[in-house]
């Protein structure tokens, strides 16, 4: 089965600080990892791949090199950079459509392969918006893969549950970090992908990217303001018996006119 | 000049740091209680090709360069002292001579196996009249029709009840001293003759073995001496010694930085007369030197790793990167459990481990005083 895994390389912490002026993260100075929902597609991608050949993209600054690397350490066979100032504050929308002109490029697949959402922006957009781009069946929040011939078959899960979904490939799933335990990259792996394996840089022309549809000239989402959310106030408990605490309330909603007055 | 690890190192050191944090460090503290061996987290190292970092590629190894050995060699020894040197009597000692003077019908048989994990391996020198006087073997192989008989015994050998393969420096020749040793590699459950003796009650790294091997009539195939030749054991040895310092002094560089993270998290949580910790200048003053000293310590190690790297004489750094490591890793431990106080005397905090576990890098691979006479001898140029 040959798999195309879409990463992302996010800031290692949950803790993550925006600059108050542009709105946008703040990503100097903060260590560097692969977003560990996309982690587990890489290792989905391991365990399903059989014969085939994985190919790990991702786009984003010359750094992103090094998030590459390591996907090729864990045993991913090529890689591939899009890399482009074009490209650059490019929204969920306009990512998804570099990414669809990135894979349209390299061709064939069986499957697609992204993690949920990534710990920085949170929200799980891409790999639904690729997968239209691309035109693919999708099955997304993925925490168990199975796959048979041509068809692949998976547990969404839900807040309650799980559904089981069932689609012929090529398809695109995006999985959670539960779906499994990545491997280590081993020593071997290491010396592969900094000595033996390259990495692609394609740029903008390079993919045939429209250029209307990349960027952040072409985003239709705009950052209007970020913010922590204040701090609540600290809570009320009412004191008394059950008829005194229930008078109390019906009071103090009636002060603050929640209720009428009748 | 350069201070900065490569992009490929980089990437190492993150691996083995993620490694060492969930799958060593948490067994760290009952491994050392109950005197568990780490064959668990040796088993998932041989996974990762670590056992094999030091031997060439084309025997099944990693064959990194000596900063990349060493990076990883710190990074379990923050995490546990018993792992780190069940692995590096393996990956250092044991596979240093087979790599170095081995000859090849020797690398093409033992070097696979010991680069995959499938052989434990030893290195077996003390005796109890050879330590600091290593010239002063008494273990004697004595040539008999294709190949010599050994008998003897050797102590302290880390891994030695639990290898598959022990390189034994034995003597051929009492008189000619030095120029009388000679290197055999033992497979001990293949070979008659060869027993264990005492397993020692260590007072730290009591996760790994150390054991006394004894040889009574132990037959060995003449190909089996490390070279081919005999008389080039001592030589061996050293090459041995100086390589496996640089190891010992990251050893304690890793205790020690894994004692200074312990006391960084609790001044920030300990009060005392209403105030955390780390408001009281005379620990802000004890911080700051244990991270000097781990900080030099640090740059000791790696710059010999790098200087033997380039292909460079390393001798004498190396014996100072062991003589300041340990030292540091002493200091550390000692003064971490000071800024812990009751806590830190008491085993429900990691800080009386790393101070037991510290003080063997004092003494194994060449004592403290060895390493000076090194480095004097060294620095005089001539022999100690």
């Amino acid at each position: 089965m040959d798999i195309i895994v879409c990463i992302k390389q996010v800031p290692d912490t949950t803790d993550v600080k925006i600059d108050p002026k542009t709105g946008m993260l703040i990503r100097e100075g903060i260590p560097v990892i692969i977003n560990p929902d996309d982690k587990a597609a890489i290792e989905a991608a391991l365990q399903l791949k059989a014969n085939g050949k994985i190919t790990v993209l991702t786009m984003g600054p010359p750094q992103a090199e090094e998030a590459l690397r390591e996907a090729l350490a864990m045993g991913c066979d090529e890689a591939i950079l899009l890399c482009d100032a074009k490209f650059a504050g490019s929204d969920t929308w306009a990512t998804a459509n570099a990414i669809a002109a990135g894979i349209k490029k390299i061709g064939k697949y069986d499957l697609i392969l992204c993690g949920r959402q990534a710990i920085d922006g949170d929200t799980a957009q891409v790999g639904p918006q690729l997968a239209e781009a691309l035109n693919l069946p999708q099955i997304t929040y993925v925490q168990k893969i199975e796959s048979n011939g041509n068809k692949i078959k998976a547990e969404r899960e839900l807040e309650d549950g799980y559904e089981i979904v069932e689609t012929k490939m090529p398809a695109l799933l995006t999985v959670t970090k539960e779906l499994n335990e990545p491997r280590y990259p081993a020593l071997q792996g290491i010396n592969d992908a900094y000595e033996k394996k390259e990495i692609k840089c394609w740029k903008a022309a390079d993919i045939n990217a429209d250029e209307n549809k990349i960027g952040l000239k072409a985003s239709p989402t705009m950052v209007k303001k970020v913010f922590s959310p204040s701090a609540k106030g600290q809570g009320l408990i009412l004191q008394g018996s059950i008829k005194e605490m229930a008078h109390d309330l019906i009071e103090r909603l009636k002060e603050r006119e929640i209720i009428n007055k009748f | 000049m350069n201070f900065d690890f490569t992009k490929k190192q980089l990437a190492i050191k993150k691996m083995i740091k993620e490694f060492a944090d969930k799958e060593v460090k948490p067994y760290a503290a009952e491994a050392d209680q109950k005197e568990i061996f780490p064959a668990e987290q040796i088993k998932k190292l041989s996974k990762l090709g670590v056992m094999g970092m030091s031997v060439p590629r084309k025997y099944g190894g990693a064959e990194l360069d000596n900063v990349s050995q060493t990076i990883i060699m710190e990074e379990i020894s923050r995490a546990c002292n018993a792992t780190a040197v069940t692995m590096g009597a393996h990956a250092s000692l044991t596979c240093h001579p087979i790599v170095n003077f081995g000859t090849e019908e020797q690398k093409q048989a033992f070097l696979p196996k010991l680069a995959s994990g499938e052989y434990l391996g030893a290195f077996a020198l003390t005796e109890p009249a050879a330590g600091s006087d290593a010239v002063n073997v008494q273990t004697t192989a004595v040539r008999d029709g294709d190949g010599y008989i050994i008998n003897g015994n050797k102590i302290f050998i880390t891994n030695g009840g639990k290898a598959d393969l022990v390189c034994v420096v034995t003597t051929t020749d009492k008189a000619a001293k030095h120029k009388g040793l000679a290197i055999f590699i033992i497979e001990p459950k293949k070979t008659k003759g060869f027993g264990l003796g005492k397993k020692e009650d260590k007072l730290g790294l009591r996760g790994s073995n150390t054991q006394e091997l004894v040889f009574q009539d132990m037959r060995v195939p003449k190909e089996n001496l490390i070279g081919g030749v005999e008389g080039e054991g001592f030589k061996q040895a050293m090459s041995v010694f100086n390589s496996g310092r640089i190891g010992i002094g990251v050893q304690g560089v890793g205790i020690a930085q894994a004692a200074f993270e312990e006391c960084l998290k609790y001044v920030n949580e300990r009060e005392q007369f209403d105030r955390k910790l780390h408001k009281f200048q005379a620990l802000q003053f004890m911080l700051a030197d244990m991270a000097m000293k781990i900080d030099a310590a640090r740059l000791l190690c790696f710059r010999a790793a790098d200087v033997k790297d380039k292909g460079r004489k390393y001798v004498k750094e190396a014996a100072m990167a062991k003589l300041y490591g340990s030292d540091v890793a002493m200091e550390v431990t000692r003064q971490a459990i000071q800024i812990h106080g009751g806590y830190g005397y008491m085993k429900d905090y990691p800080l009386e481990r790393f101070y037991r576990d510290a003080k063997i890098t004092e003494i194994y691979e060449g004592t403290s005083e060895i390493q000076k006479l090194v480095i004097a001898a060294e620095l005089l140029g001539r022999g100690f």
